[in-house]
């Protein structure tokens, strides 16, 4: 399946290097990693995450499916909890035996993932934990109970 | 009865109710201010599924989760 969560920034050496060594002899030609690192803007701290996994394995195997189609493979991991300035909370990659093929995927990926994974973003300030609704994208079919 | 539960930020203990079909739901929450204006920005899912129709029957035992807008990554 490929979808790791950790509680915490993420140990981004670690798990690059170990999907790599995973991947190297599977026969890809394109191993194209995208990691996000927190940055230090309008006083934070840091970031924290809430993350509502069963939809988030249903949505990331969907995707997986089709990246298959292709010939690919996706990888993710993500943070739940504070993640604080200057690390990670979250890293994709694909793979693929085409670079082209590969290049588009992880762009159309981490789109979808800003767009549709059920995952919660809160600013840290002074401590507190403020959730990032300007920052945030209403799911498909928003609304339906107002 | 059905769960319903507030995911993320909405920060409210889940509650049970007992209803047949989503719209229910909505006539249920519709004289609770406070909730209202979460309802305007959060999609549906009913047993993990996202939702976009409240023409659905529900059943005991099943799930009815709100989800608020989302920001990963």
């Amino acid at each position: 399946m490929s979808l790791e969560l950790y509680e915490g920034s993420l140990p981004v050496e670690k798990i690059l290097s170990r999907w790599y060594n995973d991947m190297k002899d599977k026969n890809y030609g394109a191993f194209i990693p995208f990691v996000g690192i927190v940055r230090d803007e309008d006083g934070i701290s840091g970031l924290s995450f809430d993350i509502y996994e069963p939809i988030l394995e249903s949505w990331f195997k969907s995707w997986q499916e089709k990246a298959k189609k292709e010939g690919a493979y996706l990888l993710m991991a993500h943070s739940k909890g504070d993640v604080l300035n200057h690390t990670s909370s979250y890293i994709s990659a694909v793979v693929s035996p085409q670079r082209k093929v590969a290049l588009k995927l992880i762009n159309d990926f981490v789109e979808d993932f800003k767009a549709s994974a059920p995952i919660w973003k809160y600013d840290l300030i002074d401590g507190k934990r403020v959730y990032a609704k300007e920052r945030s994208m209403v799911l498909k079919g928003a609304g339906l109970l107002k | 009865m059905i769960k319903v539960e507030f995911l993320g930020p909405i920060n409210k203990e889940a509650i049970e109710v007992d209803i047949k079909k989503l719209s229910d739901l909505k006539e249920l929450f519709k004289d609770d201010k406070e909730l209202q204006s979460w309802l305007e920005i959060c999609a549906v899912a009913i047993n993990d599924t996202l939702v976009d129709s409240l023409d659905i029957e529900v059943k005991d035992k099943d799930k009815i989760s709100l989800l608020p807008p989302v920001c990963g990554g």
